[in-house]
Parts: structure tokens; C-alpha cells; sequence
């Protein structure tokens, strides 16, 4: 085959010079390519950056022990946020409690109990389109189920609220942790003669659990920071207000009402809350890795 | 697969002396298809599992010999769509009907598999989590049977001193022998083991089949192996299955140095599988 291909020194040339066009525009190519991706990087990195420095140099400035040690006051009397965070604990609190159990259960229930089955997919397509659900529209449902039938805002509400938002998440996160279990697994619990309720709940779980608290640990960070599934249900609260029938107080909903106050204490202290949930949500979503990581 | 195999028929005369697959059944089967959906997986299977004897079953991969184990716990129980008519009788009693207690069924027909399967639990807990659920021990009773049952897996002295360790810390090889132990610890009559040695190195499974020698004084063995050798090393009975059918059930001497049918000369010698 090599008598068909020409080896002169003018063809030999010839090849060159076109190989070394064409590399030279393949560069090129290559070189913008890469300037476009950097760039779009910086972009997205900048905005990132300048918004946590913003958030760090404002939120700092803002912080004292006075936060957490006084409840939010009238403006120009030295307030804290000390309702507002004990508010907005007892809500994930209640979110959390109500919102993981059923989540766990459903989500149990598609991986162990509803495979191929028809319901279980209408279940889960359900999930999945709560899990991207307005959160503002959750708000609104809880006032219409909760809050005009018993004629108030109150804290059940704020709770009920978090807890719709934290079940799609943990149904999704159960689902696929315990999906990748392996079969074996399950019949190898089954092969000693234990009831499938007993294979779910003391081998299943337990092989699963890292990557569901993790499920649990990401839903508690997602719900620490809403505020529109708040307004219509627990509203805020401006006393000490641990009455959980009544109006009660969030943290969220005090950045809200804060930041677009025109008193610079009051928008120095949305800043104070701000920075203390972004720090709370951090150090979740820290924990949360760390756990992936140990599996 | 080597082409040796009907050599290492001669290494077992003893075994031929005594036929141990004369015993009176402990499970028979009789006449048992068994179906995946509309596919007939098993077609009108008849054999006896003699008490205390292995039986190995071999055969080349799709032929139905571990559809037939599964029967025999009623794993299949698990899955929508499978069935199984005919009989199965363990002990004279037909364990395919329905009204079965399959919690009591599976506690006397264990099962090992073919990737080791510890739970995640310690090691001492992997054996009393299986003995929990049929029998309320004390702690001294419990931990008996945690040493005995590891003892008869050929276990006890590699973990002995780390028995609240997590059981997945151990090699693959004690992990299967844990399973081994674990299935035993609930003192069934029936062992099943489905290819227990093939995810294994040649060191554990020749461990694990030295215990498999010792623990059929105790129990009824079947044994689902894509091995020949250790069919012939291990089984005194050996079944060849090819296409959901039991094309030969003999001895292991006599299968593996004068096979009866084409197809089982064929597939010991290596034509086909």
C-alpha cells in the first residue's frame, strides 16, 4: 500500500502547510471556546462572591450578642432577632417532625411496596411535582386549609406549611437510597424467614440511613430560609409570642419586613438574620456531605 | 471450564462407598413447573434431596437450577408473576400450597447467596438478628449460639476478639462464611447455597468447601454451582438441568464418569456452557 502514497518532498510540503493551517484554526477554536467557559465561570463566581461579601461584610458589621439576646423591638431601641430565631426553630422544628415521617413512609412505600405498580407512580409523579411547587402556593394552601377555617395565623400553620415542603424531599431522597440497595440484600433478610415489615424497618433503613438524614438534613436547610410559605400562615410576630395559635414570629419574615423598612437599624438587623441563616443553612449542607462522604 | 473434569471423579472413591443418596428424601419434588409470568422456566422437575447428603446441581447459566433452589424456600414468593404448581414436599409436607407459613418454612430451608450479604450490623448482631426472629433467647443463650454457629462456619477464631465490629469490615470470604453462619445460627434442616463460592478467591472457597463436608453430618445440602469441580468435590449427588428440564440425576461419581444422557457428556466435557 505505501506504493500508492506519494513521499516527495514537494507533497510532503504540501501536507504540512495545510496540517499547520488547520491546527492553527483548531487552536483558535480551542482558545475562544475556553475564553467563553472562563469568563461565564468569573461571571457566575462574581456574583456568588460579591453577594456572600456583601452578606459577610453587612451581616458582621450587624451582629452582637444583642441579637440573640433581645426580642425584635421599635426601631431606635437597640432590638434583637431572639423571637424571631426561637420562632423560626419551632417551625422547622414542627416542619421537620410532621414533614419526615410521612416522607420516610412514602417514600418507603414507592421504593418497597409500589414497584411497577400503577398508584405508586401516580404517587410519585405527585411528590415530584410538589417538590418543585411555588413555595408561595403552599402558603396559600395552608391559609386556605388552616388559617380562615380557625380565623388566624398561627404557628401550627407556619409548621404545616414547612412540613408540605419538606415531604417531597424526603420521599425522593428515601426512594433512591433505598433503591440502591441490593436486592440480595432484601432476600437475604427474607431467606432467614423475617417478615418484610421487619426487613424495611431493621436492615433496609439502617443500610439506607446516612443517605435519607442526609435527605432530611438538605429538606430542614430548604425550609430555614422560606419566607412565602410563612406570610400567609404564621405572618410574624413583633413580641415574645411562644403561643403557637397565634401569629408567631420567623426569622424569614422578619428579614422581609426588615429590609424594606426605611430605619437603618432595622435593615442592619435583616442583614444580622440573613447571615445567620445562610451560616445555619452552610454548616447543614457541611454536615449533610460529610455524611455522604462516610458511606 | 478445562476439559479435566471427569479426571477428578477418581479423587472420590470413598464417597462412592457408602451411597448416601440411598437415604430416605428430606425434600422431594414431584412433578413441579415453575413460571416466569407465561414462560415456563421449569418443566414437570422430579428429584429427591436425600436428608444429610449434598446435592450439587449443575447445568449451563438460563437452565432453571436456581429457579429450582428458590422454589425450595419459596423466594419467588417475593415477586409478582412467578408461580409454581406440583408438589414440594419437605418432610411430607407440600410446601408450594398456599396457607404455607413462609416465615416458619424459611426457617427451616436457609439460604446463602452468591455475593456475600452482611447487614449493616455488627457481626455478633448479623447472627442474633436471624435468631431473633424465631426464638426468645437469654443473653448467655444468645451468645452460645453466636459462638457455635461461627464455630461451625469455620469463623469463630478470626473474629472472635471483634464481634461488636461492623460485619462489613470483613473480607469477602468471612463475610460468606458469616452468611453461612448466619443461616445456620437459626438451625435449619435445609441449606441452600446459590453459587456461594463464585464471587470468591480459591483460598475461602476452598474453606467454604471444606465446611460444606463438614456440616452436611447436619444438614441437607443443595448446592447450585457453575463449577464442576467443586461439584464433583463437594456433592454426592449431582443433578445436570439443561432448558428448565433435570436431564440426569446420579451420583456424583456416576455423572461425572459414565453420564447416562449426550447432553450431560457434552457439558462435562466442556462442548457447551
Amino acid at each position: 500500500m505505501s506504493a500508492a502514497v506519494s513521499h516527495d518532498a514537494e507533497y510532503r510540503a504540501a501536507r504540512a502547510r495545510v496540517a499547520a493551517q488547520l491546527g492553527r484554526s483548531r487552536k483558535r477554536t480551542d482558545r475562544i471556546m475556553q475564553g467563553l467557559c472562563m469568563l461565564a465561570t468569573f461571571m457566575a463566581l462574581w456574583l456568588l462572591a460579591s453577594i456572600l461579601i456583601m452578606l459577610f461584610w453587612a451581616g458582621f458589621k450587624a451582629i452582637s450578642p444583642t441579637v440573640f439576646t433581645t426580642i425584635t423591638l421599635p426601631t431606635g431601641s437597640n432590638g434583637g432577632l431572639l423571637n424571631a430565631i426561637v420562632g423560626s426553630l419551632v417551625q422547622v422544628g414542627i416542619g421537620t417532625a410532621i414533614g419526615t415521617p410521612v416522607g420516610l413512609l412514602v417514600g418507603t412505600y414507592l421504593a418497597e411496596y409500589a414497584r411497577g405498580s400503577r398508584f405508586g407512580d401516580v404517587v410519585r409523579f405527585v411528590s415530584d411535582i410538589l417538590l418543585s411547587a411555588p413555595s408561595i402556593l403552599i402558603g396559600l394552601f395552608v391559609y386556605q386549609l388552616l388559617v380562615v377555617p380557625l380565623r388566624g395565623f398561627s404557628g401550627w400553620a407556619g409548621g404545616v406549611a414547612l412540613a408540605i415542603i419538606v415531604v417531597p424531599i424526603v420521599v425522593r431522597t428515601t426512594e433512591d437510597m433505598l433503591r440502591l440497595l441490593r436486592n440480595t440484600l432484601r432476600e437475604a433478610v427474607i431467606a432467614l424467614g423475617a417478615p418484610k415489615w421487619k426487613m424495611i424497618t431493621l436492615v433496609c433503613w439502617r443500610a439506607a440511613a446516612s443517605g435519607i438524614v442526609t435527605g432530611i438534613l438538605l429538606a430542614i436547610a430548604r425550609i430555614a430560609g422560606e419566607t412565602a410559605p410563612l406570610l400567609f400562615t404564621s405572618l410574624g410576630n413583633n413580641g415574645w409570642n411562644m403561643d403557637l395559635t397565634k401569629p408567631y414570629p420567623s426569622l424569614s419574615v422578619t428579614i422581609y419586613a426588615y429590609a424594606g423598612s426605611p430605619y437603618p437599624d432595622w435593615v442592619a438587623l435583616a442583614w444580622a438574620g440573613a447571615l445567620i441563616i445562610t451560616l445555619g443553612v452552610l454548616g447543614l449542607n457541611i454536615i449533610a456531605r460529610l455524611l455522604v462522604r462516610s458511606r | 471450564m478445562d476439559m479435566n473434569t471427569i479426571t477428578l471423579a477418581t479423587e472420590m472413591p470413598a464417597r462412592a462407598a457408602a451411597d448416601v443418596t440411598a437415604r430416605p428424601a428430606r425434600i422431594a419434588v414431584r412433578g413441579l413447573d415453575f413460571f416466569y409470568g407465561d414462560n415456563r422456566a421449569l418443566k414437570s422437575i422430579n428429584i429427591d434431596f436425600p436428608d444429610r447428603t449434598v446435592t450439587g446441581l449443575i447445568g449451563p447459566s438460563g437452565c432453571g437450577k436456581s429457579t429450582l433452589l428458590r422454589v425450595l424456600n419459596r423466594m419467588y414468593d417475593l415477586y409478582p408473576g412467578q408461580r409454581a404448581t406440583g408438589e414440594v414436599l419437605l418432610d411430607g409436607v407440600n410446601i408450594i400450597a398456599a396457607g404455607m407459613d413462609l416465615n416458619e418454612l424459611r426457617a427451616r430451608v436457609g439460604m446463602v447467596f452468591q455475593k456475600p450479604t452482611p447487614f449493616p450490623m455488627s457481626i455478633a448482631e448479623n447472627i442474633a438478628f436471624g435468631v431473633r426472629l424465631h426464638e426468645k433467647l437469654s443473653k448467655t443463650d444468645m451468645a452460645e449460639r453466636i459462638e457455635w454457629s461461627l464455630t461451625r462456619a469455620a469463623l469463630w477464631t478470626e473474629v472472635k476478639d471483634r464481634l461488636d465490629k461492623p460485619a462489613t469490615g470483613l473480607s469477602g470470604g468471612q463475610q460468606q462464611r458469616l452468611c453461612i453462619a448466619r443461616s445456620i445460627a437459626v438451625r435449619p434442616e435445609v441449606l441452600l447455597l446459590d453459587e456461594p463460592t463464585s464471587a470468591l478467591d480459591p483460598i475461602s472457597t476452598l474453606k467454604i468447601e471444606e465446611l460444606i463436608d463438614e456440616l452436611k453430618k447436619d444438614f441437607t445440602i443443595a448446592i447450585v454451582t457453575h463449577n464442576m469441580q467443586q461439584a464433583a468435590r463437594c456433592a454426592d449427588q449431582v443433578g445436570f438441568m439443561y432448558l428448565g428440564e433435570l436431564v440426569e440425576l446420579g451420583t456424583a461419581e456416576q455423572i461425572f464418569t459414565a453420564p447416562r444422557a449426550q447432553r450431560t457428556r457434552e457439558y462435562i466435557t466442556g462442548r457447551f456452557g
